[in-house]
């Protein structure tokens, strides 16, 4: 009897550590949200992607539709070479949509947003989205504002 | 100039002592491992084994681990909200519990409940000839004491580590989303969001998986190479939770390091 009572707490033991982990699974990490093989890849260059890492979202209208799944550079072009997967239920975006990359609040994460166009053809496997914009860099905009306010005060100061 | 030489032989002597030990330790290691596939025609050794060693160790894990999340809930509820990311609590708690804390207290937790016992055990086993018995009778004391014990380890510290880690979340969900207001649905939501299934997790349940083999794997030695009187087996038991709390230290940073390091 004290044997099949041990067997029974062991038992209880190991299904409640493989609850665990299957807990883990579904409820902590991404596993619930994230498919590896379902949908279809397009790809998109931009002049400047800084930040932007591999498995950040892709979006549209603000419902994350994708993820980034690739970034390469060209030589050539200089330009880098975001890969995204879009799940295959959304296989109707219209080819000419465009993407941007912004980033969530002042200093979140970056993530690609994609802004319909209005192509009656839809975006396939291994297209391509013309229409780009870059990421914003924080330093740049404020390089530039600071340029400009240097400029203005000097302009003032040798006007009079 | 005598003592010059002395002290330089007991150096030595130390040296190769340590030396020494390892080799003993390494040559038990493959003796273990090669006593595992016997194991599968008396399952019973090894059911009987997770008991003691995982069953028992069940409610320390437990309590702890709701504490530690619940911890973690209101540390890292007070930092987050000056940034007024108090969201992201659930990420937080997550990913300290899975790649950390859930692993490596675990480890620790484990060493002093279960390993002290497996060496005090092993240690009193040998002090009172039991182990010499058996070899009289021509029966492998490693193959019959120690590899169950071993895989029982082997098989619990996981599993313990995943209770203890999930257990902690929970422990985060009451305080955070229960006392402090967290949204509920974004203490979940982020943290599926930021929490990967190979990244953090594989990698926590790898980690457990080395702590567990570390800790059983020093507990037993120690018990069997244990100087068989009661002293001895005292050092021994001592032995087994500070050099295996140490070693998981260091080998969680080693660990860390090639996971998470590399980017």
């Amino acid at each position: 009897m004290t044997t099949r009572l041990t067997e029974i707490w062991v038992g209880i033991f190991i299904a409640a550590g493989l609850a665990a982990l299957f807990v883990l699974a579904m409820k902590v990490s991404n596993l619930s949200t994230y498919n590896r093989d379902g949908g279809y890849e397009v790809t998109a260059r931009f002049e400047d992607i800084s930040g932007l890492k591999v498995r950040s979202p892709v979006t549209m209208a603000g419902v994350r539709i994708g993820r980034v799944t690739n970034i390469g550079f060209d030589k050539n072009t200089f330009e880098a070479v975001v890969t995204m997967r879009v799940e295959a239920r959304y296989n109707t975006l219209p080819k000419d949509s465009s993407a941007s990359i912004y980033t969530a609040g002042l200093l979140g994460e970056k993530y690609v947003s994609l802004a319909p166009g209005g192509d009656e053809q839809s975006l396939h496997q291994g297209d391509r989205i013309k229409l780009t914009q870059d990421s914003m860099v924080l330093e740049k905009l404020i390089g530039q504002f600071v340029s400009r306010f240097m400029n203005s005060s000097s302009e003032k100061s040798s006007s009079k | 100039m005598k003592s010059v030489l002395d002290h330089l032989q007991s150096l030595g002597q130390k040296g190769t002592g340590v030396f020494e030990r390892l080799g003993r330790a390494n040559i038990l290691f493959a003796r273990i491992l090669a006593g595992v596939p016997g194991l599968f025609l008396r399952p019973n050794l090894v059911i009987q084994q997770v008991y003691s060693v995982g069953v028992l160790s069940l409610l320390i894990i437990l309590v702890s681990g709701l504490f530690v999340g619940m911890v973690l809930g209101l540390q890292g509820y007070n930092t987050l909200v000056d940034f007024g990311a108090e969201e992201s609590l659930g990420v937080v708690v997550a990913l300290s519990l899975v790649r950390e804390l859930g692993p490596v207290v675990t480890a620790l937790l484990f060493a002093g409940r279960a390993g002290s016992a497996l060496t005090a055990e092993i240690g009193l086993m040998k002090a009172t000839e039991q182990l010499s018995a058996m070899e009289m009778m021509a029966i492998d004391p490693i193959r019959r004491v120690l590899t169950p014990r071993f895989l029982a380890g082997f098989i619990s510290m996981p599993l313990l580590a995943a209770i203890f880690s999930a257990v902690g979340i929970m422990g985060g969900y009451f305080v955070g989303v229960g006392l402090l207001g967290v949204d509920d649905g974004a203490y979940w939501s982020q943290m599926q969001d930021k929490v990967d299934l190979y990244d953090d997790i594989y990698n926590g349940v790898i980690k457990s998986i080395v702590f567990g083999i570390i800790v059983t794997w020093i507990a037993v030695f120690e018990g069997y190479d244990a100087t068989p009187t009661s002293e001895g087996v005292s050092r021994a038991t001592t032995r087994t939770v500070v050099h295996s709390s140490l070693a998981v230290l260091a080998m969680d940073f080693i660990l860390t390091a090639l996971m998470f390091g590399g980017g």
